[in-house]
């Protein structure tokens, strides 16, 4: 039994998706139920995942909507060698699941030191309320990560201590990562806007 | 009365005014004391950074002392944010590689190496075995400039200024050796998606071994002057020590990780590239401070070498052709002669491989390059020199082509030199990614420093500091 | 009559501002204001490998009232520009600055909502030493063009206006 048919047993009504694209365990979770997901993660023996490695967002806005966007090339034949070989024919197909098309993606790393694996939990969030419950209970690196994506996304994380910008300064209006945010759009505090 | 014992006089007369004065003084403090029963201490704010001789890099702390001794810590980053995930998304995949150099600038090559590996995993191809040696080598020359200039910048913080002109001497031997094979010597851009630039030059096992045999020296006159110095020592002993529950809670990984005694290492607990088959050791700590961190440092670099001395006796195929009839041409020249239309004949000549600024050339792209026709620029003088090169070549530039990797998402970590270095990438079909995170190794350990640098004395900010190896280009990217 | 002997002359006369601009050139301490990446060859440079303390400028100062070249060494973002501004403040007159690599010039490749195009736009720049980062070398060269522009006690007083695209 794979790290995501464990979840999915655990949570049967809040898992959305899971899948192994590229050998990655991936669990799409409601984001109701993170923060009981990731004590169960934390500590359960058979899961055991004691560090949070990274903590990140994707914004989904134009996502497959690039002008340059290929019309579906196939996937190039040899696999590499950190993948097993075909035992999972599914684990090829990357789609985004029905249910959970939300503009925002909150994407968990976690890694376990003792059995030496890694699961990528995603939380879809969606734009009207971009509200996820905080893991800085469980995780002391979840705090930096945490004011790092509201900063960058405008994500809030309830329950967080201390979010405020990190990167950034105060001044700065809107979340430069958004998709929508121009890249060269510049807020200065001192000297001309070049 | 003489004039001296006029000025005697004035002089003892404004003696006595200053000593009642003083006791006057000291008088209403006494009161103030018995009237309150105790003395009200406040602490003390300090602001240090965000430029300042001893943060190399750019960062504010602002400490809270009571007396000498630190009480908080408050930590704020954030001054060389130069955008590097929003800069990735605005072009082709191979157009951020420049920006990865400049992520950890003091070992570009492992952060090129996480990234092609990233883009790699996601289409699904694998690099030839040649390449995946090369990168072996030049991902641990990195991280043995990388350890040497932390240690020589920390050592010189504890005024050790010696040690710092000798590691930094050590590093430029180790430069000269990348800039023999990449052409520069920092930022280097050296891995493309799907292989390296170009093979490795001539002589460089030979280059390779003088330039170690020079580095050890080096190394070993710094373990003299340093390891057994009572001054070093007694800064360095039971100064920031993190223990290994706060070093886990905090995703504290790499060589500050490992000198609380957990021996997590990429390169062994998931091995990637050819890290499985050459042998080396993890060295760990016991107490995770700072001595303990200087000491796991100085070892991997030997290690570093051992690993770099066993991948070059290893490498596989694809030698340097070298025609002795004199058939041999730079490529660079073959190039040139290619714009003026002059290529009759240029398939049966052996091209000299120059693997710096003048390009590379067909023979020994195979070697180092994946086969995907899709994924890898040809070689130049099929660029210039046939009509399917060039065409090859062009699908792979223009905007709206290039490479495709099919849409999903990948994260590949490697090992860097202050820890896990993880790229994540999501693909949504078109040419140009769109979405790169980096997991910065020491963005967890500096979001840990406050919790560290409580406790102990005001000037054991500084080493603890220096054993962090901050890189404002990594942790603020 | 032939030429006078300067030997049996009492005094003799000469620009004193040149004999200073002589004495100031070989004397430059400088306040390196190392962000990033460039600050690595600036390592390189200082170290005895290339060996800056030739041209008299090997002593680094970290507190800016000692300095009189300002060393600008990486990328400037805007978070870090009102501090820049206030370490060029600080120094005393007469000052110089040097914009070390091509972020400090122009932004370089960093054209985004994080960086100044070009430290020019906030204070005055001397020498501009361009390259990501710049070779050694480069930097040498640089040195030297700014001690000759110390010799003839030039200065750039102005600053760089992007709507204009003039010094003004």
């Amino acid at each position: 039994m794979n790290l995501s048919e464990l979840l999915t047993q655990k949570f049967p009504h809040d898992v959305l998706a899971t899948h192994r694209y590229r050998g990655d365990d991936t669990v799409i979770l409601k984001k109701e139920r993170l923060l009981e997901a990731a004590r169960v993660l934390k500590e359960d023996p058979a899961l055991d995942f004691n560090f949070l490695m990274d903590l990140t967002c994707v914004d989904y806005l134009v996502f497959e909507k690039s002008p340059s966007t290929a019309p579906s090339t196939a996937t190039p034949s040899p696999l590499p060698f950190f993948m097993k070989p075909k035992s999972d024919p599914k684990g090829e197909i990357w789609e985004r699941p029905e249910g959970a098309q939300t503009r925002f993606e909150v994407i968990y790393h976690f890694y376990s030191l003792s059995k030496n694996h890694r699961l990528r939990l995603k939380v879809p969030v969606e734009e009207k309320s971009p509200e996820v419950a905080s893991l800085t209970s469980l995780w002391a690196s979840a705090d930096w990560f945490e004011r790092e994506v509201w900063d960058m996304y405008g994500i809030v994380f309830k329950g967080h201590p201390n979010l405020k910008r990190i990167l950034l300064y105060e001044e700065f209006i809107g979340h430069p990562l958004r998709k929508d945010y121009p890249v060269n759009k510049r807020q200065p505090l001192i000297g001309p806007v070049n | 009365m003489t004039k001296q014992q006029v000025w005697l006089l004035v002089i003892g007369t404004c003696l006595v005014f200053v000593i009642w004065l003083l006791e006057f003084n000291m008088g209403k403090i006494q009161e103030e004391v018995t009237k309150t029963g105790t003395t009200e201490t406040r602490s003390m704010l300090l602001n240090i950074g965000p430029s300042h001789p001893a943060m190399h890099g750019i960062v504010r702390i602002v400490a809270e002392l009571d007396g000498e001794t630190i009480v908080g810590a408050d930590v704020e980053i954030g001054y060389l944010h130069r955008a590097f995930e929003k800069m990735c998304e605005t072009g082709p995949y191979n157009n951020a590689i420049p920006y990865t150099d400049r992520l950890n600038y003091v070992s570009p090559l492992i952060n090129n190496v996480g990234y092609c590996m990233a883009v790699e995993k996601l289409l699904g191809i694998e690099v030839t075995e040649r390449c995946k040696y090369i990168r072996v080598i030049m991902s641990e020359i990195s991280r043995i400039s990388d350890h040497l200039t932390c240690i020589g910048a920390s050592a010189m913080e504890l005024g050790a200024f010696t040690v710092f002109l000798y590691m930094i001497k050590a590093r430029e031997y180790l430069w000269e050796l990348i800039e023999k094979v990449t052409g520069a010597r920092l930022t280097i851009s050296y891995t493309r998606v799907g292989g390296v630039k170009g093979d490795l030059p001539q002589q460089f096992k030979e280059d390779t071994a003088a330039a170690f045999k020079q580095t050890r020296e080096v190394l070993k006159e710094c373990d003299q002057l340093l390891t057994r110095n009572r001054i070093f020592v007694d800064r360095m002993k039971d100064v920031g020590v993190i223990s290994k529950e706060d070093a886990i809670s905090y995703g504290v990984t790499g060589p500050f990780l490992r000198s609380t005694g957990i021996d997590y290492d990429v390169r062994k607990a998931q091995p990637y590239l050819v890290y499985d088959r050459i042998d080396f050791d993890i060295p760990v700590g016991e107490n995770g401070d700072n001595l303990d961190r200087y000491m796991v440092r100085m070892e991997e670099m030997e290690q570093s070498m051992r690993i770099v001395e066993k991948a070059l006796e290893r490498l596989p195929g694809g030698s340097i052709l070298v025609d002795d009839q004199g058939h041999e041409m730079p490529a660079a020249f073959m190039v040139d002669e290619a714009k003026m239309g002059r290529t009759a004949g240029f398939k049966e000549r052996i091209v000299r491989m120059d693997p710096t600024l003048e390009g590379s050339s067909g023979s020994h792209h195979p070697a180092v390059n994946a086969p995907e026709k899709k994924v890898v620029l040809p070689a130049k003088e099929d660029t210039y020199g046939n009509i399917e090169g060039l065409m090859d070549h062009f699908k792979l530039v223009m905007v709206g082509h290039g490479i495709r990797p099919p849409k999903g998402e990948a994260y590949f970590p490697v090992e860097g030199a202050n820890g896990e270095l993880g790229f994540y990438v999501v693909s949504d079909g078109s040419d140009r990614p769109y979405r790169v995170r980096v997991r910065p190794p020491c963005f967890p350990i500096m979001a840990a420093l406050s919790k560290i640098l409580v406790g102990d004395m005001m000037a054991d900010m500084v080493p603890t500091f220096g054993s962090v190896n901050m890189i404002g280009g990594e942790l603020d990217r | 009559m032939g030429a006078v002997d300067i030997t049996k002359l009492d005094f003799f006369t000469s620009k004193l501002d040149a004999a200073v601009g002589w004495a100031r050139k070989f004397s430059i301490f400088q306040y390196p204001f190392v962000t990033a990446c460039c600050g690595m060859e600036y390592m390189a440079t200082a170290c005895s490998h290339y060996d800056v303390d030739r041209f008299g400028a090997g002593l680094p100062r970290f507190s800016p009232r000692q300095s009189d070249v300002l060393f600008v060494v990486g990328t400037i973002s805007h978070k870090l520009a009102p501090v820049l501004k206030k370490v060029y403040d600080q120094m005393t007159e007469p000052k110089w600055v040097v914009a070390f690599g091509v972020c400090t010039c122009t932004g370089g490749f960093y054209d985004n909502y994080a960086t100044v195009m070009g430290i020019d736009t906030i204070i005055p720049v001397d020498v501009y030493i361009p390259g990501c980062p710049p070779r050694p070398e480069n930097v040498l060269d640089g040195l030297m063009k700014l001690q000759a522009k110390i010799e003839k006690g030039e200065k750039q007083t102005k600053l760089y206006d992007p709507a204009t695209k003039r010094l003004i």
